[in-house]
């Protein structure tokens, strides 16, 4: 094999946020020869801004292959922390006790029982347990609820972590795995050549690599299509609140609001089409905090230290896409917006599949061709 | 460790500091009244529980936390010490109630 023909590692994972650091770090504890590609502080990043909840509840209606994979990857949750915990010795808080989503009005739990229904009546869906509590049944764990709450729903496999500590864990696991992490490298082309993969990095740097998969959240958007792939991502802005450390009150995670292991208290869940612009909108986080008020009353006496807007990596569907290039079968694509639910799959059941060279049928379901066909008129 | 110059001239506002009576002069800000009644440790860090004292005193360094009438977490340099204020400090974290 000549020089020009030699790769410098056995993968290249574009994008150091959560899920390329998560697919990475899987790799990595195979004993695959693996890059990390970032981009340098100035960039897209939704790893810095999420909300760090492993959320099961509700999700894969439309596609129950998803809820599937959501509930596998809260099933390895514990699994991941604790491999995690024993090589890098950083906890990362990780705690499922079950997640309530509270409902403002009996209308609105009716909806929430309605559509946790039809999500289970799907016929390829693995069922979990959940339960639709009345306010009693919720005050009965949580006295402190406001009178506005009409119920919640309940799954009890739902819960989260600390995520500045995952991905500081993620960090520095791949570190003592080996693994090269090469920020300020935005990679502007990729060529395939001789069975293996060419990436320019801004500057003129070269990374040579056998297999690459795309992780690079908005921007795999842009280098899908060099690998004959395609990813049709969109941000969606989300507002976070963050208040002062507090005593601990909250033990469940309540959907939109949580209390973090450090005792801050985070409020969430908006959903804005602003484009890339990440600038904090007051109206925005007064519409939070007001609906958090609502539901819990007491968190109106905490002062809030910080705000800040993410982008969520959306797809057409708002499901995740992953998808190994026919044309450049070295080639991956992964991207969601769960890098925090779905971390321990992407560590421990994505990761061996690329290190095996092959994503298995059972991931066709998440091919961006479902996006090709036309919808019916 | 702090002392008053000698200049120093005002009112006297009688206040407590975790249930004992203190002494500030008018115009004195939390903060500066218990280092001068020779109060350095206001609160212990919520999370690592390392013990803190006033340092910036200007707003910025958020280091002077103390409770105020039953008010967890206000800096003590923002506030100027009013008559039979009840200041306390902070072992931890505030409480989400008070």
């Amino acid at each position: 094999m000549s020089a020009e023909q030699r790769s410098d590692y056995d993968v290249a994972v574009v994008g150091g946020g959560l899920v390329g650091s998560a697919t990475a770090w899987g790799l990595a504890r195979l004993g695959q020869k693996v890059a990390i590609l970032d981009e340098g502080d100035v960039a897209v990043r939704p790893s810095r801004g999420n909300f760090a909840l492993v959320w099961v509840q509700g999700k894969g209606l439309g596609m129950p292959e998803y809820g599937a994979w959501t509930r596998r990857s809260s099933d390895s949750w514990g699994e991941l922390a604790s491999l995690l915990r024993d090589q890098t010795g950083i906890d990362v808080c990780f705690e499922r006790p079950g997640g309530f989503m509270p409902a403002l009005s009996e209308a609105e739990l009716e909806d929430r029982a309605n559509q946790l229904k039809r999500l289970h009546n799907q016929q390829a869906m693995l069922r979990y347990d959940y339960e639709i509590m009345d306010r009693a049944a919720v005050a009965k764990e949580m006295p402190f609820i406001g009178p506005d709450v009409a119920g919640a729903s309940y799954c009890p496999l739902d819960g989260h972590c600390n995520s500045l500590k995952l991905f500081r864990a993620f960090h520095t696991g791949l570190n003592r795995f080996g693994a090269a992490y090469l920020p300020n490298r935005r990679v502007e082309s990729i060529e395939h050549r001789d069975g293996g993969f060419r990436l320019t990095t801004v500057g003129g740097g070269e990374v040579r690599a056998g297999r690459i998969v795309l992780a690079a959240g908005h921007d795999s958007a842009r280098l899908a299509p060099m690998v004959g792939l395609s990813a049709p991502v969109r941000p969606e802005r989300g507002h976070v609140i963050v208040t002062e450390k507090t005593a601990p009150f909250l033990k469940f995670p309540v959907g939109y609001i949580r209390q973090t292991d450090e005792g801050g208290v985070m409020i969430g869940d908006s959903f804005e089409d602003a484009g890339f612009d990440t600038t904090v909108r007051p109206g925005v986080t007064s519409t939070i905090a007001e609906r958090a008020v609502r539901v819990f009353p007491l968190l109106g006496k905490l002062n809030v230290v910080r705000t800040w807007a993410a982008l969520r990596v959306l797809s057409p569907d708002g499901f995740p896409i992953y998808e190994q290039s026919v044309t450049m079968p070295g080639a991956f694509v992964a991207t969601c917006h769960s890098g925090v639910t779905l971390a321990a799959n992407h560590a421990l059941a994505l990761a061996p599949h690329i290190a095996a060279g092959k994503l298995p049928e059972e991931f066709d379901v998440f091919s961006a061709r479902r996006f090709d066909v036309p919808k019916a008129a | 460790m702090f002392r008053r110059l000698h200049d120093a001239a005002g009112e006297r506002v009688p206040f407590t500091v975790d249930g004992r009576a203190a002494e500030a002069l008018a115009g004195d800000t939390v903060a500066a009244a218990l280092l001068a009644n020779g109060i350095t440790v206001c609160r212990n860090t919520p999370v690592s529980g390392a013990p803190r004292s006033p340092y910036c005193m200007m707003g910025v360094c958020f280091d002077c936390l103390v409770t105020i009438d039953d008010v967890g977490n206000r800096q003590g340099c923002q506030v100027r010490v009013a008559p039979g204020m009840r200041i306390e400090t902070q072992d931890g974290k505030r409480e989400i109630d008070r």
